[in-house]
């Protein structure tokens, strides 16, 4: 029997090639993990469910197309994490995930989930996408791993004033006065100030803002001032229930002004809306997150998820897109490495074109996608449409509302 | 600002009608404290269990919130009387602080055991007419809150009944006024007591079935009202069947304007502003004979 006599220097100098083994094993992995985090329970609930759906549907696109072509073709395997609608939530998905050794996380739905768990992301240089959270601190902190394709509240509230400054001017200026309606949390009454300060100097005068609780018990007297008011314009800004409750108590009353006008509404952009309550929801106008109309992905797309049975709604266009950045950065990265993709993810280029937003060329600054911009919807009988800008609208607005 | 004189009376009608829902919840509350002495902290608990049965009634058997009134007031009646009589009764020894304490814990597992089986989301009932309004001259009503409002008068005539012309009435009033005296002429006080949990858990199980076609439900929902309630038996007086009725009515009239001018964030105030103002200057209540 014979032996391999191996001496020391031998050994030595077989030492690196052998360590070496497992990180060339680490290059060629067998599925890329892609952690995904979204409330799928709590108050956030039906976000969370369209936010996994959207990633879903770009991770079975992705491989199906032969998986990252950059890595041999090894497909995208989703790690996912439930937040239970609380930032707790999401940064204990973060850490399991962190010991499950995703490459990436994308998701968190709600700004303080996406604050908590991109922070906490960041402590391993963990790359983390944002879907929705809009709060403009998430790219303010200085978090090189934290990248948002879509646009934040600033960016948000800016297009909502110039775009109904353009819709309005454009019908010949029949709306000159507002109410605003808005929920007295925090998200709501940012909002409110903001149109307080800003409405006046694009020409509007704003003759009262309503605050109301969430939840609300009854939104009859805010309808009665509304109807004391008679504005031209209703602005809410209000979560899913009180939105529904709202437009059902002024279609009930009788209360017809010339426009309702949404800025990043519950319900104004949600198709179950739209199909539980049709008549409250006719013509009501949003300055929200919405897929490009006049892109065929986005119109396939939509029917695969109605094929499952769901509504379309906007959490799964920009979950879907918010891979979609992943997968063309590891490309570009053309290695499995956190540094390498944060650094891919940072340089992503007008030339990323598999995303179904109706964005401008993609640029990142500090984490911020400087081509995320909203649309303006309008849902019109029974479907909601995209009215504005022109360039990406598959319809005309109807505005001002008559009859 | 001023409001134009149609949509003051239409925020009227509005308090009113809400008002009378309040009056139902804050009747169970009163009574109980008429009879047993005790503020009853199981209250909110068991309006949202009710709001819950009603919800699964609709769900499980299709049968309509309305429909369901009378069969679920006579379950929570047996539940009520059960609990007294079993739970309650026999845990606090004979002592009225241990008493309240019971109702306490019982909220607690109640709540907790709603959000174990139905989470936390609010969940609504999607019924035709939940959005049907009547027309009266200028101001326009819910249907709901109407036939709420209907239903209230009659439940509270029923109880005005029953406690001026039946035996069981009578023997409600004699435990109230002297427990001792009562037991001494052969009326059984720990039957009576449950007989009055009973009335009020059915009180309950009424308002639920005339919230739920307008209204959603979550596993706290309950405190939401018996905050509201618990004010109204102070305006009222502890223990006064009418009172609680009457200051149901003037409590919804005081929500709903000072929702009007205040806007619905601090509506609330003047709620708050009267029980205050009650405790200061007429501590028994409107019509509190006894303190």
């Amino acid at each position: 029997m014979s032996q391999i006599a191996l001496s020391r220097r031998q050994a030595l100098l077989a030492a690196p090639v052998l360590l070496s083994a497992p990180s060339i094993a680490q290059a060629q992995p067998r599925a890329i993990k892609l952690g995904i985090i979204q409330p799928v329970t709590g108050a956030l609930a039906q976000d969370g469910e369209y936010g996994r759906i959207g990633a879903e549907l770009a991770i079975a696109d992705i491989n199906a197309g032969g998986g990252i072509k950059a890595l041999g073709g090894v497909p995208i395997e989703m790690v996912f994490g439930d937040a239970r609608s609380t930032p707790d939530g999401g940064v204990a998905e973060v850490e399991k995930m962190q010991a499950e050794g995703v490459l990436a996380i994308v998701g968190g739905f709600a700004s303080p989930i996406c604050l908590a768990a991109s922070q906490a992301a960041s402590r391993y240089d963990l790359p983390y996408i944002v879907d929705v959270g809009v709060s403009d601190q998430i790219v303010t902190r200085g978090l090189t791993n934290t990248f948002r394709f879509g646009p934040g509240f600033g960016t948000v509230t800016a297009s909502a004033l110039d775009n109904l400054v353009a819709i309005n001017d454009a019908a010949g200026k029949p709306s000159r006065t507002a109410v605003i309606v808005h929920e007295d949390g925090l998200f709501g009454s940012g909002m409110a100030r903001l149109l307080n300060a800003e409405l006046p100097k694009r020409g509007f005068q704003v003759l009262e803002t309503i605050s109301h609780p969430t939840p609300s018990r009854d939104m009859s007297n805010v309808a009665l001032r509304i109807r004391a008011l008679n504005p031209d314009l209703i602005i809410p800004s209000s979560y899913y229930a009180e939105f529904v409750l709202l437009s059902q108590t002024l279609q009930q009353r009788r209360i017809r002004p010339k426009g309702i006008y949404c800025i990043l509404n519950g319900a104004a952009s949600n198709f179950r809306f739209v199909r539980e309550f049709p008549e409250a929801a006719n013509l009501v106008m949003d300055c929200n997150h919405w897929a490009d109309p006049r892109k065929a992905k986005t119109a396939e797309l939509r029917r695969r998820v109605e094929a499952q049975g769901r509504f379309w709604l906007y959490n799964v266009p920009l979950n879907y897109s918010a891979v979609m950045l992943f997968a063309d950065a590891l490309e570009r990265a053309g290695r499995a490495d956190r540094g390498a993709l944060i650094q891919a993810l940072a340089a992503t280029g007008a030339g990323f074109d598999s995303h179904i937003m109706p964005y401008g060329p993609t640029q990142f600054v500090n984490g911020q996608n400087q081509g995320g911009k909203p649309v303006n919807t309008q849902v019109q009988n029974g479907d909601i449409k995209v009215i504005f800008p022109r360039d990406f609208a598959d319809a005309q607005p109807v505005y001002p509302v008559t009859g | 600002m001023g409001y134009p004189p149609e949509i003051l009376l239409e925020a009227v009608a509005n308090g009113l009608l809400m008002g009378a829902v309040y009056g139902l919840v804050a009747l169970g509350l009163t009574l109980v404290y008429g009879v047993l002495h005790i503020i009853n902290f199981a209250h909110g608990a068991l309006l949202t269990l009710a709001m819950y049965a009603a919800y699964v009634a609709h769900g499980a058997f299709g049968l309509d919130p309305y429909a369901a009134m009378v069969p679920l007031a006579g379950l929570f009646f047996v539940l009520g009387y059960l609990v007294q009589r079993l739970v309650i009764g026999p845990a606090s020894r004979g002592d009225d602080s241990n008493m309240l304490l019971v109702t306490l814990g019982l909220s607690i597992i109640i709540e907790n055991a709603m959000l174990a089986i139905f989470r936390s989301d609010t969940m609504t009932l999607r019924l035709p007419y939940a959005m049907s309004m009547v027309e009266m001259g200028d101001v326009l009503l819910s249907l709901p809150r109407l036939i709420g409002f209907g239903v209230t008068l009659l439940v509270a005539l029923l109880l005005f009944v029953l406690m001026t012309r039946t035996d069981t009435g009578r023997a409600i009033r004699a435990v109230a006024k002297e427990r001792t005296g009562a037991a001494l002429v052969g009326i059984d006080v720990a039957h009576i007591y449950a007989v009055t949990f009973g009335i009020g858990t059915a009180c309950l199980a009424i308002a639920a079935c005339l919230l739920l076609p307008s209204f959603y439900v979550s596993p706290r929902v309950g405190n939401a009202f018996v905050l509201v309630a618990f004010t109204i038996v102070v305006l009222g007086g502890m223990g006064s069947v009418t009172g609680a009725l009457l200051g149901g009515l003037f409590i919804g009239v005081v929500e709903s304007l000072s929702g009007l001018y205040f806007g619905d964030s601090l509506g609330q105030i003047g709620i708050f502003l009267i029980f205050i103002l009650v405790l200061l200057l007429r501590p028994t209540g409107l019509f509190g004979a006894r303190a």
